[in-house]
């Protein structure tokens, strides 16, 4: 029987070199839950053989069930009659089975009735799941809504939503983006008002919102009248109803099966998520990190479809009188995508495990407070967490997004003209891939987000250990690539720091963003090269080609390749 | 509230043959063959459990096999079974479906009440779709086979559906039933990962008395106890607790004997050219019945 979590070796070598010592016993309460529930592991290796088993569940579900059915999905699509959203029939399979299988609530604590999974786990999954149907991971992905709730809403509200979450009878949904608020959140309109006694509704219109048909939204909206900024924005929960309309569904170019909803809001009643002005500053920025992580999830499962499919496919394909895989250029190609999808799921693994580490450091620093408790070590230990996970987060969906396009693209090329016809499937990886580097947060702002990270170089005393650290023989030539990429990150810094200029600066810093991640990926894939043979080609690629495209960020901040950008109106004219 | 047996068995996974598994004899080498649930007893287990689901009750799955067929059991209960039982003794090995469904019918009365036993059709190893049959003679209750749905159940009795050549019919039939499923009867629900955390560690007395093989500090007396209070117990039945006749058992009770295996390789003979004309198409008709292959 095919299966997408024991079939990855890849995904196995990141699931065994796990460390989350520092994370699970903080996660289970040092197994205090074995107690109450006979699904709670009794130690960390107990811990850790229950997330293989049902990763091995998931990826069973994967393999055999989403995966047939993902053809279907695409070409019938969600669909609207008389404002009623429907799923295709493949959808309401999956979900269906998703919550038999008690999937639907992984990282909802037990008490609620959820796998109380940590985020890494999570992210397995939902890599799992995205490579066997994208758009079924918009529906499966959706579960940092519970997660949200579960932090910031009140004891009551969490009562009320989180078990229906887990069994999987309610789906979610996050309302932000509006008609003239898309990457610009402040700009949020969407009137939240409260009547005499105090209960607040909601009135206005939101845009691309995945499943915004949906049981339970999320809904950022403006309570503080007369505002203009975030500060002035509130997250609310409120159910569907009749006094919430799905107006319209968008006809889109991929992930078919997520329904992508235009929402009237006409005085829909609502509850507030935490406090008042946090929506925006808070809240959404929290959940921004996992939703940028579970879009950078997606990428992964569709770069790992669409480079098997061409695997196969070369492999297959015969011209000349042999298989297209050994002819040069194709299995060039291969190779290329086989490294960066190794590449970057070392990114984005060690992603998941810095968003773990600062949310596990921010719950036990309560408990230490709660218990009245010095915390103050731990506080310093969360700063810098939180600093890394800023930086690998939007870098993580920058890097991702941008890669699963290209992989798509080489996939589809390797098919040649059959590539291009709707019944192959790599078609539709290439239409599914385009919408990761655009929805929550495009690559552009991912740059924006990440840039004040990179300049500050958040983490230097990590490349210094990295530098002075010894690697052994073959891999010494690559530790050297890295020691020069690092001094062309620090001229193009230079250069941009000293020209004092905001739009040189926000040019430039996707260069500066992109040689860090060099450096960051560099440095994950040269240990993992220590620790395994089969890595060693694997860094070698990835290193060499990076140093390459370094010089090229570098000669471009430093050549004044982008001055002619003063000129723009002239070009364009 | 029913109480529902699940006859289950550890098969070859015949659907994932690669090249070195088939032998020059034409018998299939099983040590390279993963092991899995038969399909169609998974079938049977989803329509057990469904059973359950709705009128309430109990699920007992059951295998007759060698120690790794608890395997299977555990699946059994990653899907939701209650219970599990594994009846297993070397004195088993070699057994053909006479034999098979002699001691299952024996575990069953041991196992106490029920008013349905569930089998899959047949197994993808041997493809007799006999064992089934046999163990509803040997409890001398009546059976259903080729279920493709439970209707409704009430009282002591179960209306179903089960398929027919061209068709279906509706029958009713009173309590204790044996019924075997089709593979089309239902979906099978997937493993509930609480359960699989749960129950992964369920272990028939053979794997216990495994674990405390050669470690001195364990006793099994002590570990069965262990397992049985947090419910991981298999219940393991063997020869002695079931008091068979061991002529009836095994090889000795199996009357079956493999004459010859031949390795039919299918391939083209003879080919004709028929015209696309009435008179061609006609020609085709009459020789077809003549073969036989029509009429």
């Amino acid at each position: 029987m095919p299966n997408f979590f024991l079939d990855n070796r890849d995904l196995l070598f990141h699931f065994d070199s796990l460390d989350m010592r520092d994370i699970v016993p903080i996660a289970e309460d040092d197994y205090r839950q074995a107690k109450a529930f006979n699904y709670a592991p009794v130690n960390y290796d107990d811990a850790m053989e229950n997330y293989r088993k049902v990763l091995e569940v998931v990826g069973d579900l994967a393999a055999n069930r989403v995966a047939p059915r993902a053809a279907g999905v695409d070409h019938d699509g969600a669909a609207i009659h008389a404002g009623v959203v429907s799923y295709a029939k493949g959808t309401r399979d999956n979900l269906r089975e998703l919550a038999q299988a008690d999937l639907m609530g992984m990282i909802i604590p037990r008490e609620y009735g959820g796998l109380n999974f940590p985020f890494s786990v999570y992210m397995m999954a939902v890599e799992i799941i995205s490579r066997a149907d994208a758009s079924l991971m918009n529906l499966f992905g959706l579960q940092d809504i519970a997660d949200t709730i579960g932090k910031f809403a009140s004891a009551e509200l969490k009562q009320e939503y989180l078990p229906k979450f887990a069994t999987g009878e309610y789906t979610g949904a996050m309302a932000l983006t509006e008609p003239d608020a898309g990457s610009d959140l402040q700009a949020v309109k969407l009137q939240a008002y409260q009547d005499t006694d105090g209960h607040w509704f909601l009135r206005g219109v939101k845009r691309f919102i995945t499943n915004g048909s949906g049981d339970v939204l999320l809904v950022l909206a403006r309570s503080e009248p007369g505002t203009r900024d975030g500060r002035g924005l509130s997250l609310f929960v409120c159910h569907g109803g009749d006094s919430l309309r799905v107006r319209r569904i968008e006809n889109k170019l991929g992930i078919h099966g997520s329904p992508t909803c235009e929402l009237q809001f006409n005085d829909t009643p609502a509850q507030l998520v935490g406090s008042r002005k946090f929506g925006l500053i808070k809240y959404v920025l929290d959940l921004m990190y996992r939703a940028r992580m579970g879009v950078s999830a997606q990428a992964l499962g569709i770069s790992q479809a669409a480079y098997e499919e061409a695997l196969m496919y070369a492999r297959d394909r015969e011209q000349f009188g042999r298989p297209i895989y050994h002819l040069p250029a194709v299995s060039n190609m291969l190779v290329e995508m086989r490294v960066t999808l190794e590449v970057n799921r070392s990114l984005f693994y060690g992603a998941a495990l810095s968003v773990d580490r600062k949310e596990k450091l921010e719950a036990f620093i309560e408990k230490l407070k709660a218990e009245g408790k010095p915390f103050a070590e731990k506080n310093t230990e969360l700063k810098q967490a939180t600093r890394v996970a800023n930086l690998l987060t939007p870098i993580t969906k920058y890097v991702l997004s941008e890669s699963v396009n290209k992989i798509a693209y080489d996939a589809l090329q390797i098919h040649g003209g059959t590539g291009y016809m709707k019944e192959f499937r790599v078609e539709r990886f290439a239409r599914d891939a385009r919408i990761t580097s655009i929805y929550e947060g495009t690559s552009q702002m991912q740059v924006v987000a990440a840039a004040g990270q990179v300049v500050n170089d958040v983490l230097r005393e990590y490349f210094d250990k990295k530098e002075a650290k010894e690697y052994p023989g073959g891999l010494l030539r690559l530790a050297t690539s890295l020691k020069e990429i690092r001094q062309l990150f620090y001229e193009g810094l230079k250069t941009v720091v000293d020209r004092k200029d905001s739009s040189f600066q926000d040019v430039a810093s996707k260069d500066l963003v992109d040689l860090y991640s060099y450096l960051i990926m560099g440095y994950l894939v040269l240990d993992e090269a220590e620790r395994d043979r089969k890595k060693i080609f694997i860094a070698n690629r990835y290193i060499l080609n990076s140093l390459a495209l370094a010089r090229k960020n570098a000669e471009a901040i430093k050549s004044g390749l982008y001055s002619d950008l003063l000129h723009a109106d002239e070009i364009l004219q | 509230m029913y109480k529902s047996v699940v006859l289950v068995k550890q098969v070859p996974d015949t659907a994932n043959i690669t090249g070195n598994v088939m032998q020059e004899d034409g018998t299939v080498n099983r040590a390279k063959l993963p092991a899995i649930l038969n399909h169609e007893d998974r079938v049977a287990m989803e329509i057990a459990l469904r059973v359950r689901d709705q009128y309430g009750g109990t699920v007992t799955a059951i295998t007759m096999g060698p120690p790794r067929a608890s395997d299977i059991l555990r699946e059994c209960l990653y899907m939701g079974a209650d219970h599990a039982c594994l009846v297993t003794d070397r004195k088993f090995a070699g057994a053909d479906t006479l034999a098979t469904s002699y001691v299952l019918s024996e575990a069953i009365k041991k196992i106490g009440d029920y008013d349905f036993i569930f089998a899959g059709r047949q197994a993808i190893d041997g493809d007799t779709a006999q064992v089934g049959p046999q163990t509803a003679e040997k409890l001398h209750v009546p059976q259903i086979t080729y279920l493709e749905e439970i209707v409704s159940v009430s009282g002591k009795s179960v209306v179903a559906k089960r398929k027919i050549e061209g068709g279906y019919e509706v029958v009713r039939c009173s309590l204790p039933v044996l019924v075997t499923v089709i593979k089309d009867a239902a979906e099978p629900r997937p493993f509930k990962a609480k359960r699989v955390m749960a129950f992964k560690g369920a272990r028939s007395l053979l794997e216990i008395e495994k674990l405390v093989d050669g470690n001195p500090l364990l006793s099994v007396e002590a570990l069965v106890h262990e397992y049985e209070s947090r419910s991981l117990l298999i219940e393991t039945l063997t020869m002695d607790d079931l008091h068979l006749d061991p002529a009836r058992c095994g090889v000795h009770g199996s009357p079956t004997k493999v004459y010859k295996v031949e390795s039919v390789v299918l391939s083209s003979g003879d080919h004709e050219h028929i015209e696309p004309t009435r008179a061609g198409i006609s020609r085709l008709v009459d020789k077809l019945f003549e073969d036989h292959i029509l009429g």
